[in-house]
């Protein structure tokens, strides 16, 4: 497989619908085998951008690079490294499981066997020949994911894979995308769930009315993002107590381990909602 | 070819589930059986109702599935899937009109047996229909592409398949109707139909039909620009 350091490169990306500005100036860069994420509210500008990145759309202004090729001059054989979910999933309802990944394996010149191997890999393989319509949502969302990786592809865009999924059913679908990762698969990953982005990007975005106003490690950025450096601290006794995180808080600390006071321990780093609050005074969803 | 043959796979598997497409195939062919068997007027043109029902069906039946098919995709964002797939809008349009028209040269072949077509007879009102069915696909085509979904498909559909459709049916009892209606090729393919077993071809038959074709290619190369197909 083509391993190039960056495999998608955005420079001074513009977008504008009539007189609305919907991207302003956007530069990114996302690393082979890493999971990327772009963070932002709804109407942020996330499917925009990823409709530029896949060559759906081409931009107002600025370049997009796919494997260093400029996204509207994409070919097939381009197409054929990537894999893709969209927010609106975009399967035929009235064909079963398996029907729907035979359709996308022919065209990709899969095999039988492959479909096998996705469907398995998804856990649905016992449902191949339920019709979507029957299918729950989080089936769907796996079905949709299954379609995605058929082709193997070098890189995976994911625009807001577990949106309207209930907990248990979205850790099933950051299994198979840290799975995906695992075989080096580089993935784009767009949500406004902050606690996705963290658990499963390597780095991420914050999109704030079509510019980035954050990048960076997840971890990171939230440490960047401590002002305040404190330690918040529940004792046995109910009592809540902030210590600075210093030198004169760790003897103080030390005593109330030794003495077993201590319930629970904390640091006051933000997480990526706080940040996203901090940086543009709205919250994320 | 690949693709143009997964696309006809897939749309042969999903029409068999959908019954407000499939009817559109079945309902002409299945009435002009039933209406010639069991209706015979002293006076009555001979084959009345397969000419009558056959026309119909070239004005309706491509027309509307092919219009829907595309909307309800579009709708349903699979076209979207399909194109970055690495499907082209013409492999698809292919692979979805050839199957449409598959499917409607079989109700053509109903209509060639209902009406008792022999020898050459046959043939030539087969190829009638299928220059009728093509030219009908390319307005649903057009119509599919311009519109964003189902909604939009149906308000566009219905006025155009009821000119195309029912003009020849009443160009029979009006005169004024008749002069507007030789100017569509649903009118021209009816009056071709009606003299299949001596067939003369006029350049009017050929000039209008080609006309009409040649508008639609327009109208659909706009649609296309200014919608796409995703």
């Amino acid at each position: 497989m083509n391993r190039l350091k960056h495999i998608v490169t955005l420079k001074n990306i513009r977008q504008s619908f009539g007189t609305k500005e919907v991207l302003k100036g956007i530069d990114l860069k996302v690393y082979s085998g890493e999971i990327f994420g772009l963070l932002g509210p709804s109407g942020a500008g996330k499917t925009t951008l990823i409709k530029i990145v896949t060559g759906q759309l081409k931009p107002t202004g600025g370049e997009a690079e796919f494997l260093g090729k400029n996204t509207t001059k994409l070919s097939s054989a381009d197409y054929k490294r990537m894999g893709m979910m969209l927010d609106n999933l975009g399967l035929y309802e009235r064909l079963s499981c398996y029907d729907n990944l035979q359709l996308f394996a022919e065209i990709c010149g899969m095999s039988r066997k492959r479909i096998e191997e996705v469907l398995r890999g998804v856990g649905l393989w016992e449902s191949r020949r339920i019709a979507v319509s029957g299918l729950s949502k989080g089936m769907r969302g796996r079905l949709a994911f299954a379609r995605a990786i058929l082709s193997e592809p070098q890189m995976l865009f994911l625009d807001e894979p577990t949106s309207g999924l209930d907990p248990a059913t979205a850790e099933g679908i950051h299994q198979l995308i840290l799975e995906e990762k695992e075989k080096g698969t580089t993935i784009f990953l767009t949500t406004h769930n902050m606690f996705e982005a963290q658990k499963l990007c390597d780095h991420v975005a914050l999109l704030h009315e079509g510019s980035i106003v954050e990048y960076g490690e997840p971890g990171e950025i939230c440490r960047r993002h401590n002002h305040e450096n404190r330690l918040q601290i529940r004792l046995t006794n109910g009592e809540r107590m902030e210590l600075m995180n210093g030198e004169a808080s760790a003897r103080q600390v030390m005593e109330l381990l030794q003495k077993g006071e201590i319930e629970t321990i904390h640091s006051t780093e933000p997480n990526m909602e706080m940040v996203f609050m901090e940086l543009t005074g709205r919250r994320l969803i | 070819m690949t693709n143009i043959l997964a696309i006809l796979k897939k749309q042969m598997k999903d029409t068999f589930k959908n019954k407000e497409i499939l009817i559109q195939f079945i309902l002409f062919p299945v009435i002009a059986i039933i209406m010639e068997n069991a209706i015979n007027i002293e006076g009555m043109p001979e084959r009345f109702f397969v000419t009558l029902f056959a026309t119909m069906y070239i004005g309706m039946a491509p027309l509307t599935s092919m219009a829907a098919i595309i909307a309800e995709e579009k709708e349903k964002n699979t076209l979207r899937v399909l194109m970055l797939s690495n499907v082209k809008p013409a492999e698809y349009l292919m692979g979805t009109g050839s199957y449409i028209w598959l499917i409607c040269m079989l109700g053509a072949v109903v209509f060639a047996v209902t009406g008792k077509y022999e020898g050459k007879a046959f043939w030539v009102f087969l190829a009638i229909m299928a220059v009728g069915i093509l030219a009908s696909l390319l307005i649903g085509a057009m119509v599919g592409t311009f519109s964003r979904n189902q909604m939009m498909a149906t308000s566009i559909t219905v006025p155009v398949m009821m000119v195309f459709a029912f003009l020849p049916m009443l160009s029979m009892f009006n005169e004024t109707i008749a002069k507007v209606a030789k100017f569509t090729y649903s009118q021209q393919i009816s009056l071709l139909i009606s003299q299949v077993e001596n067939l003369k071809l006029e350049s009017m038959n050929v000039v209008v039909i080609a006309f009409n074709v040649i508008v639609a290619a327009v109208l659909f190369g706009y649609a296309y620009k200014r919608s796409g197909l995703a």
